[in-house]
């Protein structure tokens, strides 16, 4: 067995444990966590198929931001593990029936499934003068221009919604003025008042927070 | 003798953690006298003596230290979750020490010469984050569940502004490859022909997010002491603690190195004429190390809004027009190339 297999196997062997444990953990942290230990391992599967610069940006973005926001997620929840063991028992008929439905159909596309006798060798096909970045690079802004912006507009269109749906301005909170709070004059921010003993204040600080 | 190292199996295995080592002994050992420093610089900017008692001028204070924290009992709180608690530190210390595979300290001197390498820096330091949620989670307590939140909004929210200024450095290249940037910054006008010059803004930007992406003062929020007790460190003790504080100086020390490589030349002279070599990047990493240091004694800590106005507010938009204005600026080759060094063919 050759270095690329071995490491092929540890891999692979390290993504479906990752997979199966994320399903099978009790506490929902460990399961993202487990998630996380599946997408690194599969971005080493991306490595021995030449293709660094994907597994690279799977890490980036799915490791190193997304998974985050999950586990910000996950971490927050107050689960009631009990309650939800009682919950599972009454949905498991639906549960199940749901997982045949999808077992059935994976075997009914995998019975027409015809699989071209070369594809073997086609796994990493060599890209020959150029280093696979700069392939992507060649292919996304170049022959797939369009297609890449159109991509990009859904995600404005997306993330325009999030912020849509999210934003509120309530008018029963202060907000802050980070510009003003800097630009501040110290010698117009203190006033300094001689205060005789019972008399307190007469008028009201001028620009005092009530 | 040298075709057992590279044809045999046994002897890439063997060459290749005798090159690991070499890169790690010297790094930790380093490590020891930077932490040092660090004490050292902040105590002089308050007018105080710093250590002085272990070895000569207390030199041997981080030994000791290190000594101390080893032979101390791992304490683990009664409602950790004890597998994620212990595991939070080693991923901590494993991310700061693996990003250094690909870090060039000379011409021809790096153990992995990747096509990707400023993407593969990127990705294990955005790993660094995990270490800090998962220990502030597991330790199953207010401070530290808080100073890992802190942290991993500030890390990702920096991460961006850093992901962008290096895409500038990257146009200018025309490579991700660390030796590449470094040779196309070799023009012959030595310390003026380096990035700094035509990407001077970017320098700063670079500085103050590497800070806050290493959770360093005046951007320290996940460990203030003054509101959080130490953040996320709160229930650690011995070893686990000093894998921790280990993996944060690491990833410091790695920051100052990025930014030596990335816009001061790495191991290029300043001077044209003078020989390259290693020693101009280890010395221009002790000169990032000391302005961090000094950034730490004389900077107060930023409130925690500021922070993520700061990022999210200034950073972000500014590294973005600069990516864009670097990409036009590359394309019409403005002042002959300054921005597009791979039409240079250097």
């Amino acid at each position: 067995m050759t270095a690329a297999a071995l490491a092929f196997y540890a891999f692979a062997i390290t993504t479906l444990t990752g997979g199966l444990m994320t399903v099978v953990s009790r506490n929902p942290v460990h399961s993202v966590l487990w998630l996380i230990l599946s997408f690194l391992s599969s971005a080493g599967l991306f490595v021995l198929l030449g293709a660094e610069f994907v597994a690279m940006l799977l890490v980036i973005v799915y490791v190193g931001a997304v998974a985050v926001l999950f586990l910000f997620v996950v971490m927050m929840l107050d689960v009631d593990f009990a309650e939800l063991k009682a919950e599972m028992a009454r949905y498991m008929p639906l549960a199940l029936l749901i997982g045949l439905i999808i077992l059935m159909q994976l075997a009914i596309a995998f019975g027409v499934w015809e699989v071209d006798a070369g594809a073997a060798t086609r796994v990493a096909a060599p890209i020959v003068g150029v280093d696979n970045t700069r392939a992507i690079g060649l292919l996304l802004y170049d022959r797939y221009f369009l297609l890449f912006q159109l991509a990009g507009l859904i995600l404005l269109v997306a993330m325009i919604g999030a912020i849509v749906l999210t934003l509120r301005h309530r008018q029963d909170v202060r907000r802050q003025d980070a510009l003003a709070q800097m630009f501040r004059d110290p010698a117009k921010a203190i006033e300094l008042r001689e205060i005789k003993p019972g008399q307190g204040l007469a008028a009201p600080i001028e620009g005092a927070r009530r | 003798m040298a075709d057992f190292f590279t044809n045999n199996w046994l002897g890439i295995v063997l060459l290749t953690l005798g090159q690991c080592l070499l890169i790690l002994v010297p790094l930790l050992v380093a490590l020891a006298f930077l932490l040092y420093a660090d004490r050292k610089i902040w105590a002089a900017v308050q007018m105080r003596r710093g250590p002085n008692v272990v070895g000569p001028f207390g030199l041997m204070q981080s030994f000791a230290d290190f000594l101390k924290y080893i032979v101390k009992e791992v304490v683990i709180p009664a409602g950790a979750d004890k597998a994620v608690f212990l595991i939070a530190p080693l991923i901590s210390f494993v991310v700061a020490v693996i990003a250094w595979a690909v870090i060039p300290f000379n011409d021809t001197w790096v153990l992995a010469d990747v096509n990707v390498a400023i993407l593969y820096v990127l990705a294990i330091s955005s790993l660094g984050v995990y270490g800090i949620i998962m220990g502030g989670w597991a330790s199953n307590s207010k401070y530290p569940f808080l100073g890992s939140l802190r942290s991993a909004a500030q890390m990702i929210s920096y991460e961006v502004s850093l992901g962008l200024i290096i895409i500038g450095v990257i146009i200018s290249t025309g490579s991700m490859n660390f030796g590449d940037i470094v040779r196309a910054q070799d023009t012959g006008a030595g310390i003026f022909g380096w990035y700094w010059v035509v990407h001077f803004p970017m320098v700063f930007l670079f500085t103050i997010s590497a800070l806050a992406e290493t959770n360093r003062p005046p951007f320290d929020l996940p460990e203030a002491e003054s509101e959080l007790v130490a953040g996320y460190q709160v229930e650690y003790s011995s070893t686990p603690f000093l894998l921790f504080m280990i993996g944060e100086y690491m990833a410091m020390v790695l920051m100052c190195t990025l930014t030596a490589l990335l816009f001061f030349g790495g191991w290029l002279s300043p001077i044209p004429g003078l020989p390259h070599g290693v020693f101009w990047l280890i010395l221009k990493i002790l000169f990032f190390f000391f302005i961090y240091s000094m950034v730490k004694a004389i900077t107060p800590r930023y409130r925690y809004d500021q922070l993520m106005r700061l990022g999210w507010k200034v950073f972000l938009p500014f590294s973005l027009f600069w990516v864009v204005l670097v990409a036009f600026l590359a394309k019409f080759e403005v002042l002959g190339g300054a921005w597009a060094r791979w039409t240079w063919g250097v």
